[in-house]
């Protein structure tokens, strides 16, 4: 079977804005490969070259070198985007609209006929648990609802790719939790997701598949349990190894003590 | 290009207009100064009737590419501010669908103003005035309409070129002004000019839309009879023309522009 989502060698680099940066490497050398119904997890620190990634994902920049596809189709067209959705990290969306017209908007984008489009509606937002709230306007909505109702876009085509960045960020522990959930429900499926997050918990919970990126280097991938069967640790002391915050975990940890005390 | 999410864009654009304030305070402005003029008898004087429709339509005027500059001006700096044009370009849409989908429901939204205007501009003419020539006023709206679709591209190539939208819609509405005060004026000008400012300013002359050319105003005011239709399609040709011009720029520079 095909992968869902192929990455080759993938090189993106940007002219920065800063004075005499010059041109800087986002993305080096960045091979994977996701198949259908997996749940990737995309690690890494700020910086590290996750967003640019799913940027060249969704045709929102060019790559520099190397190639990427989505269902087979170079990202650059458009049509590869037909069966993604994609929840940015926190978005204002139209504060004019209810959510029931934020979808609608975004299924006459699909082309999705107005029958089916209801019938849509009325799923995702059961899904998001929004219900209740669909005929209020987005402006009146808590951060937690405002990205269960971009969940909710993200789903109105019936994607069978979900890229999601970020999704828990600046949220409660109770939206956090009701994102996760709604995302093991997508996982249940069979939907093929893949989301980045500072969260480690989360993503051991929730992945099939970690990705740890660093530098715009893919330093570690593989299954949650592989990983910490070869590293001998758990998912957080292997992401901090990675990225060089690396602490003997088995020994104790170094703290500077007062003179005093230590006398 | 994907002509549903370009009339999606569009009808989303319309709601925002009829769901923000910006129109509403405009019009009840323009109907109060309009009904006061309208209730003054100035010393039984007939022809003080033009002088109203005259102010009327200036007001009206000014309200319009008050809304257009406005209302275009906001339209991409808030999509790549709220970050809403990330789930849109996630969708399989262009950034030409955008800028399409943009200044058509800005062209909507005006001519839906223009309309609602024109037709209460009409009911206070008629109870002053028994005299009206329905061909001319269409004719005086739609070239009305037509002037705002320059200025809307317009506002939405500066949107993409300027950073901030008040910027924008200041340069936007002095060179409205420019234009509509002094480019008509700009080949007299030009010509007690020595080289090379005399080919400068008569570049700039033969360059920039002419929007004076859409002002028909006088045959409201005046009561004149309809214009020919063929210096009507000549003006729509001409005001198509600039409007394509603009609106490939700002394609050509939302493709250019790094997003996120």
């Amino acid at each position: 079977m095909p992968p869902i989502v192929q990455i080759d060698d993938l090189v993106v680099e940007y002219v920065s804005k800063e004075r005499g940066e010059g041109v800087k490497r986002a993305v080096n050398g960045l091979s994977l490969s996701i198949g259908e119904g997996e749940v990737f997890g995309f690690l890494g620190p700020n910086g590290a070259g996750k967003t640019t990634t799913m940027k060249v994902l969704l045709g929102f920049m060019p790559p520099t070198s190397g190639s990427a596809s989505l269902f087979g189709t170079d990202v650059r067209q458009p049509i590869a985007r037909q069966r993604i959705g994609y929840l940015p990290e926190l978005t204002y969306y139209y504060k004019f609209l209810t959510t029931e017209e934020l979808l609608r908007f975004y299924a006459r984008i699909f082309k999705i006929p107005r029958p089916e489009t209801e019938k849509r509606i009325n799923e995702v937002l059961k899904l998001v648990e929004l219900e209740d709230a669909r005929k209020k306007q987005i402006k009146t909505y808590s951060k937690g609802m405002q990205q269960r109702a971009g969940l909710a876009q993200a789903l109105i085509n019936n994607p069978d790719l979900l890229i999601l960045d970020e999704p828990t960020s600046g949220l409660d522990p109770i939206g956090r939790m009701k994102v996760r959930e709604i995302i093991q429900r997508l996982k249940d499926e069979g939907k093929t997701v893949l989301f980045s997050s500072h969260e480690l918990g989360e993503v051991e919970t929730v992945c099939d598949q970690v990705g740890i990126l660093h530098r715009g280097e893919l330093k570690e991938h593989g299954r949650v349990a592989d990983l910490v069967a070869k590293h001998g640790t758990h998912l957080e002391q292997i992401f901090l190894n990675v990225v060089g915050f690396a602490k003997d975990s088995e020994s104790p940890t170094e703290v500077e003590i007062p003179k005093e005390e230590a006398s | 290009m994907n002509c549903s999410a370009i009339w999606a864009m569009a009808t989303l654009v319309v709601r925002e207009l009829y769901r923000r304030k910006d129109f509403y305070v405009l019009f009840i402005l323009t109907a109060v100064i309009t009904l006061s003029f309208g209730a003054v008898n100035f010393f039984n004087e007939g022809s003080i009737v033009r002088y109203l429709k005259e102010i009327c339509l200036a007001l009206i005027w000014l309200s319009s590419i008050a809304i257009a500059v406005m209302t275009a001006a906001r339209q991409i700096p808030d999509e790549i501010e709220r970050k809403t044009v990330l789930p849109l370009l996630a969708k399989p849409v262009t950034r030409t669908d955008v800028v399409l989908g943009k200044y058509l429901g800005c062209l909507l939204a005006c001519g839906i103003t223009l309309l609602v205007f024109y037709v209460f501009f009409a009911a206070v003419s008629a109870s002053k005035d028994s005299t009206f020539q329905l061909v001319s006023w269409f004719q005086a709206l739609l070239m009305h309409w037509a002037m705002l679709s320059i200025l809307i591209a317009m506002t939405l190539f500066g949107s993409l070129v300027f950073a901030a939208v008040s910027s924008n819609a200041t340069i936007v509405l002095l060179s409205t002004g420019f234009i509509l005060g002094i480019l008509r004026h700009l080949n007299k000008v030009a010509l007690m000019q020595s080289e090379p400012m005399q080919t400068i300013l008569y570049a700039a002359y033969f360059c920039l839309p002419h929007l004076e050319f859409f002002d028909l105003r006088d045959l409201i005011v005046h009561s004149h009879p309809a214009v020919g239709w063929w210096p009507i399609l000549m003006a729509l040709f001409y005001a198509d023309c600039f409007t394509a011009f603009f609106l490939v720029a700002a394609c050509v520079m939302f493709k250019r522009k790094a997003i996120g």
